[in-house]
């Protein structure tokens, strides 16, 4: 393992643009870390909803992508999605399908949580918002990928 | 993004990476260009996409409820799997988009024939398909 997969990565979500940086570099690094296809698509897609509230709701923020891996053989990626925006005042509804004060589909925020293996919240009014998602690889047959 | 005119049907080609105020423009080309051209259907490939979020998936829906308005019909191709199998689990089915294989099952839909060339098969939606 080089030093390079180890490395953690912190970017900013400030635009559109920045949403699109996200997006590859994820995908960059699930692939380095031997994620397969479908699982690299589902930590893009969540990382780009997350992002996007990051960016629509808190106003702005970074994301961090930080490898690690659990001593039992399993590679993760967790990605932290850091704002200082409003807080989520109920985040019980917020993770309700269908909820939306944004006018979107309403199904970022409770679909990421489908599409990963750890997720967290960590918000509370006037604080700012926090949430941390990690997708673990599937164990290796072996000791090998 | 071109909007190609098929004689009676348009055919957008989605193509790597989309920020989100590109979407939108698309959305709005395609339905302008469905009221220019009279076209009575839509094809939107999406063999090149690695990914779709829940605002592109919106998007795409916006659109084909836009043509439908408009008496055209859209017509979605060239899913790669693991995109549609990450969506189902976002929750996003898109139940009022049509679905076909290839551009060429779409086409014939709407009474319209594309030869497809069987040395290189377009926009079957593989997840190898190069981005």
């Amino acid at each position: 393992m080089s030093t390079d997969e180890r490395t953690e990565t912190t970017l900013p979500v400030r635009n559109d643009t920045d949403l699109m940086a996200v997006r590859q570099q994820v995908r960059a690094m699930a692939q380095r870390l031997g994620f397969g296809l479908v699982q690299q698509t589902k930590l893009v897609t969540a990382a780009s909803e997350l992002a996007r509230n990051t960016l629509v709701h808190g106003g702005g923020g970074s994301v961090s992508l930080e490898p690690t891996s659990d001593g039992d053989g399993r590679e993760g990626l967790t990605l932290r999605f850091v704002d200082e925006g409003p807080g989520i005042p109920d985040v019980e509804l917020a993770l309700r399908d269908g909820y939306s004060t944004a006018g979107g589909l309403g199904m970022g925020l409770s679909g990421s949580k489908r599409l990963v293996n750890d997720f967290s919240v960590d918000t509370a009014p006037g604080r700012g918002t926090t949430v941390s998602i990690t997708l673990w690889s599937p164990l290796a047959p072996f000791g090998r990928r | 993004m071109p909007v190609l005119d098929l004689g009676g049907i348009l055919l957008v080609s989605i193509q790597g990476e989309l920020a989100d105020n590109a979407a939108v423009d698309l959305a709005t080309d395609v339905t302008t260009a469905v009221s220019t051209t009279g076209a009575r259907g839509v094809i939107i490939d999406i063999s090149g996409l690695d990914m779709v979020d829940s605002f592109l998936a919106r998007v795409l829906a916006e659109v084909a409820a836009s043509a439908r308005l408009l008496a055209a019909q859209a017509v979605l191709v060239g899913m790669r799997p693991s995109v549609a199998i990450t969506l189902v689990e976002l929750g996003l089915t898109l139940p009022g988009l049509e679905t076909s294989r290839t551009v060429a099952e779409a086409a014939s839909r709407f009474g319209v024939e594309i030869r497809e060339d069987p040395e290189r098969r377009a926009a079957r939606g593989t997840d190898r398909t190069p981005t």
